[in-house]
C-alpha cells in the first residue's frame, strides 16, 4: 500500500517491556509511523505476545494468549512492534502453535503476514528513505538483537534510517550480531552465565568509543544498560526509535530522572 | 530377535506410513548408481591449464612445496635437491609403482632407493598420486599392490610424483576418474574398490594446544610435489 | 576415563567454569579465531549457502530411506571382506569391541578420535578388562593423561593451556626431554606448542607400531562402496587404522550417505564449518581389510554400528538431529558455551547440539538444564551446516519438561500465574500498573536498582534499570487521548 493511496491503518503492538519500562518508545514509534503517513492505533485489548510462556514450555497457555493477540489485531492493515523479539514471536512462531487447528492457523498466518518490526516496516514496507530529525552530533553503536536479526532479517534497516540523521556517526562493534545474554527468563534463571555473556558485550561496546548504544529490543537494552551502569560506563543506552523520532529529551535507560 | 532386527524394526516404525512405499527401493538404487554430481563450485569448473594453476596455488598456500619438471627423467634430480635443501639423508622409501621404478634413479648414485611400505625408520617416502584436485589443493591416493598407503603417513617427509594431466577440477571429477579406472568388464568400480582411498590436503597439522596451528602432528611434517608437465590429458 | 554424567549439576558446573581462568582463556580462542575462520572460508566459497541446502537435502533423503541405505552399506562392506556388528546399546557395543580385541589377544589398542566411543564409555571398559587404549589424537591424548572428558567435540583439550600440557607431559613421560625443533628456543620446560606437539609425536610413534588393534570412528558410511570415512588433520587416524592387524571403526547408524558425490558435497561444508579449513588434511575412505596383493593395511576390518537410541528419534521432533555431522560450529558460536565451556554440560555432547541431543540420550530429568540454558539467540541454527533447528528442539524439550512436571514447581507455578494474568487483559493491565508504580517509586531517583528481590540472578552482576515513569504506556496513551484514539 503506497502513501498516495488511502493511509494504511496500523496497529501498534506496544510490547510489555515498552509498556512497563519505556513508554517513550511507544510514542516514538507512533510518531515515526504517522510521519510516514500511517494512521496508528493502539488496541487496548492487547496483552503480552506470550513469549515467556512459549519459551518456558507452556504451549497451552501460549496458544490461549496468542488467540487473544490474533483477535485484538484482526482488523488492521499492518501490525507493528518496536521489537524484533515480540515481532518474531508473532510472525514466526504463532502459525506453528495451531498446527492442529486449521481455522486458528489461518488466522495466525494472516496476522503473521501483516506483522512487522518497526524499522523493517518503515524501510521495507513504507519505503521510508530517511527520517526528518534534527542533526545530532553523536557517535552511536548498534546491537543487532537476535530475534530481529535472525527471524526477521533486521540488519540494514535501522542503520539506513540512522544514516539519514545529520551529524550522527555509526561505529560498529566487532561482533554486533552476538547475543547480549538477555534471553528472557534466562537472564534470571542462569544469572551468572547471563552476566558473563553481557560483560563480553559491554567490552565490545566500550571498545568502539561510542557515546550511545542503540538497539531495537527493550530486553537487550535493559540488560546491556544494566551492565554498563554497573561498570560505571558513560555510554548511554536508548531504543533506536527514540533517536529516529528525535525524542531524546527523557533520560536514557538506567539514567537518573531529572 | 537380533540387535540388527530390533534396530531395523525401530527404524521402520519411525518411518511410519512411508515404509511400505514401493518407490523407496528404486529411489535408493537410482541414487546409489546416479554418478551425477550435486552442486559443484564454479571455481572447479575451469579449463585444465587453470586447474593446474589453481592446484599449485592451493597446495602452496598449505605450505606444500612444488617443483615443476618438463619430463620424468628430471624427477630424481629434483628429489635429490629436496633432500639437500632439508639436510636429509639420501635414503628414500619408494612406492613399488611402475612410474617411480622406471625413473632414472641411477643417474643420482648418492640416492639409496628401496621399495616397499612405510616403516618407522623411514624419513622420506616417494609415492605417486592418483589425482590432484584443484578446488582445494587436495591429493587423491589409494592403496594397491604398488601403492602401500603407510608411505603416505609414516615418514616425516612425503614426496609425491605426479603429472599435470592427473590434475582435475573437483572432488567429483577425481571420483569419476577413479570409477573409470576401477571398473572392469565383469566388475563394477565398487566391487573393485581399494582398501583405502586417501585425500591429503597439505601436511599433517594440529591446533589442539590453545588453537595454535602446528605442522607435523603425527603424519608427514612436510609434503612436496614434483609435478611433471605432460600437458592436458 | 569414561564419561561420568554431571549434566544434572549444570548450574554448579557453570559457576565453577566461570571462575576458571584457564577456561576463560581457552574460550576466547573458540569464540574468536575459530568462529571467525569459519566465516572467512565460507565467504570465499560463493556456493557455501547453496551447498548447505544440498547437504540438508542429502541427509533428509537418507533419513527417509535409512533402512535401505544401511542394508546396502552392509551388503557392500561384507562383499569387500569387512564385518558389520549391529549394536543397540552402549553395553552391547563395548562388549562387541572387547570380544574383537580378545580375538586378537590384544593388550594395546590405539585409538583415533571418536565421539561414539566416548558415548559408549569404551576406554574405561577396555582398561577394566586389561586392555590399554591409547588415544592418539593430540587433544584426546592430553585429556587422557589428565583423566578428563573432552570439552569440545573437535578440540577436546581446548580447555587446557600450554603450561598445563607441559606439566602433564612432565608427569607422564619418563624421558620427557626437549626434542630438537629447529627455530624454537628450548627452555627448561618449553611450553611452545611446536615443542609439545613434537614430544607427543615421538612418544606415540612406537605405540602405533606396537598396537594390536586400531580403533577409529567414522564420519560417514558410504552405501555405494561400503566404505567408512574418517576426517582428521593430524594423520593419527590413518596410522591407527593402517598399522595394526585389526581395524575397528566405531560409528552410528545415522552416518550413512548414499554415494561419493554426496560425500563430496558434505565434505565441502564439514571442514569449513568445523575449523574453517577448505578441507581437513586427511579424508580417508576405508573399505574392508587389506587385499591379497596389498603390502600394508589391517588383516581384519570391522565396523561396529551403534544405535544407542538414535533409531527412536526417526519420525519424531528429534529427527533433524540425525542430520548432525559433528562439526562443532554450534558450540564455536554459542554465547553460553563461550561462558561455561564444554564440561559444564556434563556429558559427551556439549553446546547447543548437546542441549538438544543429551536429554534423549541420558534422560530429560538428568539433562533438564541443558535445553533451558540457552538464550535462544539462534546463532547455532544460523551456523549449523545442516540447518538443524536447534532452538526449536530445545524449546520442545522445555515443553516436555513442563508437561511431565520436570520443571521445578516454583518456576512452573510462576509461569502459570503470569499466564493466567496474561489471558485476562484487564488483570494484566492492573498488575502492570501496580508493579510499575511500585518499581518507579523505589527506583526513580537513581534511575536503576543495584539489587532487587526475586531477580538476584540479574542484579548480582548488573544494575536493573528503573522504569521511565510511574505509569505504563497504555495509561499514558489513554490520558493523552491521542487523535487517532484508543480503539476497542
Amino acid at each position: 500500500m503506497s502513501q498516495i493511496d488511502a493511509k494504511p491503518r496500523v496497529a501498534l503492538f506496544v510490547t510489555c517491556l515498552v509498556d512497563l519500562f519505556r513508554p517513550s518508545v511507544g510514542f516514538a514509534a507512533i510518531k515515526l509511523m504517522e510521519d510516514a503517513g500511517c494512521i496508528v492505533e493502539v488496541p487496548e485489548a492487547q496483552v503480552c505476545c506470550g513469549q515467556p510462556a512459549y519459551n518456558s514450555g507452556d504451549r497451552k497457555d501460549t496458544a490461549a494468549i496468542a488467540k487473544q493477540v490474533i483477535e485484538a489485531f484482526e482488523d488492521y492493515d499492518y501490525v507493528v512492534a518496536p521489537s524484533g523479539s515480540c515481532g518474531g514471536m508473532i510472525k514466526d512462531h504463532y502459525p506453528a502453535l495451531f498446527a492442529a487447528d486449521s481455522e486458528w492457523q489461518r488466522r495466525a498466518e494472516d496476522l503473521s503476514g501483516r506483522m512487522h518490526e518497526l524499522t523493517s516496516f518503515l524501510v521495507d514496507v513504507l519505503k521510508v528513505q530517511g527520517v526528518q530529525t534534527a542533526p545530532q552530533d553523536v557517535k552511536i553503536t548498534y546491537h543487532d538483537s537476535c530475534s530481529g536479526l535472525r527471524e526477521l532479517g533486521v540488519k540494514g534497516q535501522p542503520r539506513a534510517l540512522l544514516d539519514s540523521i545529520g551529524g550522527l556517526e555509526i561505529v560498529e562493534m566487532q561482533t554486533p550480531e552476538t547475543c547480549c545474554g538477555f534471553g528472557g527468563t534466562f537472564c534470571v534463571k542462569y544469572g551468572e552465565v547471563s552476566t558473563d555473556i553481557v560483560s563480553r558485550k559491554t567490552a565490545d561496546i566500550t571498545a568502539t568509543g561510542a557515546d550511545l548504544l542503540l538497539a531495537g529490543d527493550m530486553g537487550c537494552l535493559l540488560n546491556m544498560a544494566g551492565k554498563l551502569k554497573r561498570e560505571g560506563s558513560a555510554v548511554q543506552v536508548r531504543h533506536v526509535a527514540e533517536v529516529l523520532a528525535g525524542m531524546t529529551d527523557l533520560p536514557a535507560i538506567g539514567e537518573e530522572q531529572k | 530377535m537380533t540387535s540388527r532386527d530390533r534396530i531395523f524394526a525401530t527404524l521402520r516404525a519411525g518411518l511410519k506410513h512411508t515404509v511400505d512405499d514401493p518407490a523407496r527401493p528404486a529411489a535408493v538404487a537410482e541414487r546409489i548408481n546416479r554418478r551425477t554430481p550435486n552442486l559443484v563450485p564454479q571455481r572447479a569448473q575451469i579449463p585444465h591449464a587453470e586447474q593446474v594453476a589453481l592446484f599449485t596455488a592451493k597446495v602452496e598456500a598449505l605450505t606444500v612445496t612444488v617443483d615443476s619438471v618438463p619430463a620424468e627423467q628430471d624427477v630424481p634430480g629434483k628429489v635429490a635437491d629436496y633432500l639437500a635443501r632439508h639436510n636429509l639423508p639420501s635414503q628414500l622409501r619408494v612406492a613399488p609403482d611402475p612410474l617411480l621404478q622406471n625413473l632414472p634413479w641411477s643417474e643420482r648414485p648418492m640416492l639409496q632407493v628401496d621399495y616397499g611400505p612405510g616403516r618407522s625408520q623411514d624419513l622420506v617416502s616417494v609415492t605417486p598420486a592418483f589425482a590432484g584436485i584443484a578446488e582445494t589443493g587436495t591429493l587423491m591416493l589409494h592403496s594397491s599392490a604398488t601403492t602401500p598407503t603407510t608411505l603416505h603417513f609414516v615418514p616425516d617427509h612425503h614426496i609425491v610424483v605426479m603429472k599435470e594431466s592427473q590434475i582435475t577440477g573437483s572432488l567429483e571429477d577425481a571420483f569419476a576418474r577413479l570409477r573409470d579406472k576401477l571398473g572392469t568388464a565383469d566388475k563394477s568400480a565398487a566391487e573393485n574398490w581399494p582398501r583405502t582411498v586417501n585425500f591429503v590436503t597439505g601436511p599433517s597439522r594440529t591446533a589442539d594446544i590453545e588453537g595454535v596451528p602446528v605442522l607435523g602432528a603425527h603424519g608427514p611434517r612436510r609434503l612436496h610435489i614434483v609435478l611433471i608437465a605432460d600437458g592436458t590429458p | 576415563m569414561s564419561m561420568q554424567i554431571t549434566a544434572q549439576n549444570f548450574e554448579a558446573n557453570a559457576k565453577k567454569a566461570l571462575k576458571d581462568p584457564n577456561l576463560r582463556k581457552a574460550m576466547q580462542i573458540i569464540g574468536g579465531p575459530m568462529a571467525s575462520r569459519r566465516v572467512e572460508t565460507a565467504r570465499e566459497l560463493p556456493e557455501f549457502e547453496a551447498l548447505r541446502d544440498e547437504g540438508v537435502k542429502i541427509k533428509t533423503h537418507v533419513l527417509k530411506h535409512i533402512d535401505l541405505y544401511l542394508e546396502k552399506f552392509e551388503q557392500q562392506l561384507t562383499a569387500r571382506g569387512g564385518k558389520l556388528h549391529w549394536c543397540r546399546t552402549s553395553r552391547e557395543a563395548r562388549e562387541t569391541i572387547l570380544a574383537l580385541c580378545r580375538s586378537r589377544n590384544a593388550k594395546l589398542v590405539t585409538k583415533g578420535k571418536s565421539m561414539v566411543t566416548e558415548e559408549i564409555g569404551l576406554n574405561a571398559f577396555l582398561e577394566e578388562h586389561g586392555i590399554t587404549p591409547v588415544e592418539t589424537d593430540l587433544g584426546e591424548y592430553i585429556i587422557q593423561l589428565a583423566q578428563e572428558p573432552p570439552s569440545h567435540i573437535i578440540g577436546p583439550a581446548l580447555h587446557k593451556t600450554r603450561e598445563q600440557v607441559a606439566e602433564l607431559f612432565e608427569e607422564h613421560h619418563p624421558d620427557y626431554e626437549l626434542p630438537n625443533v629447529p627455530g624454537v628456543k628450548a627452555g627448561p620446560r618449553s611450553t611452545e606448542p611446536q615443542v609439545l606437539v613434537t614430544e607427543a609425536r615421538s612418544v606415540l610413534r612406537d605405540t602405533y607400531f606396537k598396537a594390536d588393534v586400531g580403533i577409529t570412528g567414522a564420519n560417514f558410511l558410504i552405501a555405494e562402496t561400503g566404505a567408512t570415512v574418517i576426517v582428521t588433520n593430524e594423520g593419527n587416524g590413518d596410522l591407527t587404522q593402517s598399522l595394526p592387524k585389526m581395524h575397528i571403526a566405531v560409528s552410528s547408524i545415522e552416518k550413512v550417505i548414499p554415494n561419493l558425490e554426496d560425500l563430496s558435497t558434505i565434505l565441502r561444508i564439514l571442514a569449513r564449518s568445523a575449523t574453517g579449513q577448505e578441507m581437513s588434511c586427511y579424508t580417508t575412505l576405508s573399505c574392508g581389510p587389506k587385499r591379497p596383493e596389498d603390502k600394508d593395511g589391517p588383516e581384519e576390518f570391522h565396523v561396529v554400528l551403534v544405535d544407542n537410541g538414535r533409531s527412536e528419534m526417526l519420525g519424531t521432533e528429534l529427527e533433524p538431529l540425525l542430520r548432525c555431522i559433528r562439526c562443532g560450529a554450534c558450540m564455536n558460536n554459542c554465547p553460553v558455551y563461550h561462558s561455561v565451556g564444554g564440561h559444564a554440560y556434563g556429558w559427551v555432547y556439549p553446546g547447543p547440539i548437546g542441549a538438544a541431543l543429551d536429554p534423549h540420550m541420558i534422560g530429560l530429568e538428568t539433562a533438564r538444564h541443558l535445553p533451558n540454558a540457552s538464550t535462544f539467540c539462534g546463532k547455532c541454527e544460523e551456523v549449523c551446516p545442516m540447518r538443524i533447528p536447534l532452538p526449536d528442539i530445545m524449546r520442545w524439550w522445555r515443553e516436555q519438561a513442563h508437561e511431565k512436571q520436570i520443571t521445578p514447581p516454583l518456576q512452573r507455578w510462576g509461569i502459570e500465574a503470569w499466564a493466567f494474568a496474561a489471558k485476562n487483559p484487564w488483570l494484566y493491565r492492573l498488575g502492570a500498573r501496580v508493579a510499575i508504580g511500585l518499581l518507579n517509586l523505589l527506583g526513580k531517583d537513581k534511575g536503576k536498582f543495584t539489587s532487587l528481590p526475586l531477580v538476584g540472578g540479574w542484579t548480582d552482576g548488573r544494575d536493573f534499570p528503573a522504569p521511565q515513569s510511574g505509569s505504563t504506556f497504555m495509561s499514558q496513551y489513554k490520558k493523552k487521548g491521542q487523535k487517532s484514539g484508543v480503539t476497542k
